[in-house]
Formats: C-alpha cells, structure tokens, sequence
C-alpha cells in the first residue's frame, strides 16, 4: 500500500499546563479529503497550525509527500519545498491579504517562488488560468482586496494556495464567514478545483452540512482528542460518539427545537453539575429534537 | 399587518446614513409588526439592513442618521420619546448583541454590570439589585452566581458571557426583545443551548421577541413568523412553518436551496449567483432582479410593493406566477 499523502502519528501539544492536542494520528490519502470536525477549544486548529510548520509540536511526527515535516525546516529551499507540498487558506480573508497588493500581485508573488520562476508570460498565462478556476475575472484580479467582497477575496486566498501547486490544501474554516449565497459560490469552486487538479482537502470546521458536502473522511475532536472517525456519511447519519451525536443534534433544522441541557436550580444538590461546563455524555437534551 | 394589537409596530421606515461623506439608504421601507409575546424572525445575509432595523427600534443608530417613517411602541411613537421616557422605554426593549464582548466593560465586574440600570434608573437598593441578578443568572442556567457577580468578563467563556447578558437583558423585566445574532459566535452545542433558554424564558414570561439571524432554520426553529429582508427591504413575510415548505419570494426559495444539507451531498449547490447588495447598491425595480432566475424586464422598471398575499406578504411582481417553481425542489439542482 503507498504511503498518505499526509500522515500525522501520536501528534501532542500542550501549552503550560494545557493539553490542547492529546495523541493524535491522521492520514490524508492523495486526491482525498478528510474533515477534522470540533467546537472551539477542541484543537482543530492547533492541529492545522502544526501541520503547516507554524506551531511546534511537543510530540509526534508528521510525514508529507513522503518526507518528515515534524521540525522545523532548517534553510528557505526546504521551508519552498514544504510550501509547494501543504498549503493552508485561514478563515479570515480580510487580515491573510496583504490590503496593498492586488490579486494579481499577490498570485505573481507566489508564481516567482514555486514553479514558473522569471518567465513573466508564462506567470501572466498562469495567473489568468487560477484566476478562471476560482471564478475571479480580469477587472476582480486587478482590484485591491478592500474593493472586493468576502466571497472574492476568499477565492484570492484559495487562488494563491493553488498557485503553489500544492498537492493538499488546508482549509481551516475557509467558508465559515461567507454569507450563504457566496458559500455555495466557494464551495462549488473548491469542488470544480479538486476534480480537475486532483488536489487534497483537509477541512478544519465546525459546520456539518460543509463537511458533508466536501468531504469523504471525518475526525471528530472533542478536547484536544479524536472521539470519532470514518466515512464522512456515516459519521453524519450514525455518530456513535454521545459528543457526536451531541454535535449532530444542535445543529438547526426544519421542525427542530431547541431544548436546555443544563438546568443550574433544577440540579440534585449532589451531583450539583458545574452549570457552566458543557456535558459531554449525554443526549437526552437532543433527543427530544425530533 | 396585524394592526390591533401590536407592541411594536413598524411603518414604512426609511433610514439613510453617512457612508464615506454621503448620505446613503440602508433601509427602505421596511414594515413590520410583533405582537404581545409573538417571536418574529428577521434573516437577511450583510448588508440586509437586518441590525439597522433593530437599532433604528432600539433608537440606537449610529449618529448622523437620518430616519423616516415610523416606529411605535404600545401606541406611541418611540421618535418622540426623551429623558425619562425613553429611558422606561429602554427598561421595556432590551437588546441583546451578537458579540457579548464588545458589548460589556471589560474594566467593571459582572456585578456592576448587571445592576447598574436596576440602581441608576430604577433605584433599587444595592442588595436587593445583587439578589435579582443571582437569581436572574440561575434562570440562565448559571449556579454560584454570588461568585460569578465577582467575576470580570475576561474570565468568562463566550457561551456564559451571552447567558450573562441574556439574564441582565431581563432584569428590568421587559416586553420586546431584539436579540441581533445573540449565538452567531458561540459553538453549536451552546447556540443550542442559549436559543433554548431564550425560548424557554419567552414563553414563560409572553415577552416578545425580534430574532436576528442568517439562519432561515433557526429562525425557523423558535420563531412564529419570519421576515427575509434584501438590501434594505423585507421581500417577504410568512409564518415559520410555511416559509420552510412554501417560500414565496425567489430569494427565501434560492437562500434556502444555497445552504449544503447535513443530510447528504450534492454534486452542485445551487449557489446564487452575484453577491448580496445593501440597498444603496441596489438597482432600479426590485433589487434582487440581477441574480434572480425568474427576473423579467418589468421586474427591473419599478420597485415592486410589499403586498399580502396568501399566509404573508411578500415583494415579488411575479410571486403568483412563479409559486410553483419555488416550492423545495433542492435535489433537482
């Protein structure tokens, strides 16, 4: 069997005394798509920043492309190498652009680096072809990002992490913020990408029905650790997790309704929960749901 | 319009702010009413106009903005209200915001915070103002509240800081609600949770609620009726149930139909093309003509009314014609 595209073994960090990632073991196929599914606080994004070399890990290793990433890389020409391979696209397209620079300008950047190199018509030619797989037009790949609305400036962030070549994008939350109409946009574009680039997602969200509709692979996470993985569907249709099914059962939806978990005076003095704190076991809150 | 009986009753409210030196048009006649202890849902992507509307009710607009038309409150024009009556108005509507952090002191405890408007403009004594916030946080669903009273907002999780605000939201015991995406940032498990207890609150207390959302399901899940508002202006109104099963309006149809399901994949959504305007982007005629599929010249002639029509209102020239092609047809796409 050929190695993951990407594979992550016993991956640990903790921060002080916080433990925010707790042993955990991923593996991204080529061409596949795997979700990593979890609230705030549950390490989803710890694990993306750890993939992409800008967190440390305190332990465990992490193979991209068949070769170690587990340190950081020790010269530019390695640190180019391991951004042709991985690439990342952040929630937020306002603060990951840089206001001054164009589309253009930005994608022209990252050509220079990776691939076409000083061939400036060979960029240009290249910067039109991201520019139609994203769905950005010439007047949209001249405008500065405060001219262009989220759902654009999103696809320049997707545009400039494909202008690496890289063989896995990591999208951490990249459509939580778009409006609904420009999500559907995006996502459709992420879709169009992967069939015809091949490229593989790893897609760090909190939002279900997006996990469904990008990916074939999930891992639910639920403080720091991995409570529930497999096929994207059958995650989704049967959690075996009481926090997945939890998960599954607060989302909204036609003839849903929403009932308390916590109760602070109803509560048995005993057993007199920390209100505050988020049950982890128990669905009798979701059920009800119908 | 249910004009009897109606708490808060909105009437052709135009408002217009300074957008880079120029007064520009946020809202345009909008209309809508909430009766004695009925929740309304107001969905809208940016830019809707869907805050402006509870703000331009709260009376809390940005300065320099301009406003016409009206807003009245239990009878009154809420406009003319000054000193003291506005501040019994503002006892009675009580707002709720998407992001509790920018929205509390960060410097003042939990305490000063929840008793400051029962003290300053009530005149409750001080222990007795301590003792209603207690027991307003034990409605929310959190204990030891003496401890949490002196506690600083820093200290406290962004799902217990919105319950923090819910329960000092209803400590003066109002009427209306205008909560404006009060679980936006929280984490599903605890949206759930909070719309619960506001729910829960709402009923037992028959306060009337305006609800906020992007979320047409959640909406959906704990309002009577709803309201879709696009730049600026409500293009339809139904109650809950049916806006569900039977939009009336192409935008309600496309909106829902543009949302990836939990259920299952698609291979395409059914994305809309273009992106949301406000209303001083909009264009002549009906605003969401450019990227509505049903769009016909004289959609683009002139602003089309907000008329009533079977179980709602809505704002489409061709809404009865079209009525059968707007009913779910999500898997077709």
């Amino acid at each position: 069997m050929s190695e993951p595209l990407l594979e992550a073994t016993g991956l640990r960090k903790d921060y002080g005394s916080v433990l925010a990632v707790d042993d955990v073991d991923l593996a991204v196929e080529a061409g596949g798509s795997l979700a990593i599914v979890g609230e705030s606080g549950s390490g989803k994004t710890t694990i993306a920043r750890m993939l992409v070399g800008l967190t440390r890990p305190t332990a465990g290793t992490i193979r991209a492309c068949g070769r170690d990433r587990s340190t950081p890389s020790r010269s530019a020409a390695e640190r180019r190498r391991r951004g042709s391979e991985v690439q990342i696209v952040f929630q937020d397209p306002y603060s990951s652009l840089d206001p001054r620079h164009s589309a253009q300008k930005a994608l022209d950047e990252v050509l220079r680096l990776h691939g076409s190199g000083s061939d400036s018509r060979a960029r240009k030619a290249r910067i039109a072809e991201l520019g139609e797989l994203v769905g950005l037009d010439d007047r949209m790949l001249r405008a500065l990002p405060r001219d262009l609305s989220g759902g654009q400036r999103q696809r320049i962030a997707i545009a400039r992490a494909l202008a690496a070549d890289p063989r896995l994008i990591i999208l951490d939350e990249s459509v939580a913020a778009l409006d609904v109409s420009i999500q559907a946009q995006v996502l459709n574009v992420l879709a169009d990408i992967r069939e015809e680039t091949g490229v593989s997602y790893l897609l760090i969200s909190h939002d279900l029905a997006v996990v469904r509709q990008l990916t074939e692979e999930t891992l639910v996470m639920h403080r720091g650790k991995v409570v529930e993985r497999g096929p994207t569907s059958q995650v989704l249709d049967t959690p075996q997790d009481p926090y997945t099914r939890l998960l599954r059962e607060s989302v909204p939806r036609p003839g849903w309704r929403p009932t308390r978990r916590l109760r602070a005076r109803a509560a048995a003095p005993g057993e007199a929960g920390r209100a505050e704190r988020e049950p982890t076991s128990t669905t009798e809150g979701g059920r009800r749901g119908g | 319009m249910s004009a009897n009986g109606a708490l808060l009753e909105v009437d052709g409210l135009h408002t217009k702010l300074p957008v880079e030196g120029r007064m520009q048009t946020v809202l345009h006649d909008v209309s809508l009413s909430i009766g004695t202890g009925e929740a309304v849902g107001l969905v809208g992507e940016s830019g809707s106009g869907k805050s402006m509307t509870a703000r331009a009710i709260a009376r809390l607009l940005p300065s320099g903005a301009s406003t016409s038309g009206s807003i009245r409150y239990d009878g009154t024009e809420v406009g003319s209200r000054r000193g003291s009556t506005l501040r019994d108005y503002r006892g009675e509507v009580a707002m709720i915001f998407q992001d509790p952090r920018a929205h509390i002191n960060p410097v003042r405890s939990i305490g000063d915070f929840m008793t400051e408007a029962l003290r300053t403009n009530r005149g409750v004594a001080r222990a007795d103002a301590r003792a209603r916030a207690v027991r307003a946080l034990g409605d929310v669903g959190i204990e030891d509240g003496e401890r949490r009273l002196k506690q600083y907002p820093h200290e406290l999780s962004g799902g217990l800081l919105q319950r923090v605000m819910i329960a000092s939201a209803l400590l003066t015991e109002p009427r209306l609600v205008l909560a404006d995406e009060p679980t936006t940032a929280l984490d599903v498990t605890t949206q759930a949770e909070v719309m619960a207890i506001l729910d829960e609150l709402r009923r037992e207390r028959g306060l009337a609620l305006l609800f906020i959302t992007h979320d047409l399901d959640l909406a959906g899940a704990v309002c009577d009726r709803t309201c879709v508002m696009y730049a600026g202006r409500i293009v339809e109104s139904q109650r809950s149930a049916d806006l569900g099963e039977r939009p009336r309006h192409p935008y309600t149809a496309a909106l829902s139909a543009a949302r990836p399901a939990i259920e299952g994949a698609v291979h395409r959504l059914a994305a809309i093309r273009g992106r949301p305007v406000s209303a001083f982007e909009a264009p002549e005629g009906c605003a969401f003509a450019p990227r509505c599929e049903f769009a016909q010249d004289r959609c683009r002639e002139r602003t089309p009314e907000l008329r009533v029509v079977s179980g709602g209102e809505v704002r489409c020239v061709r809404a009865d014609e079209i009525a059968g092609n707007l009913a779910k047809e999500t898997e077709s796409v």
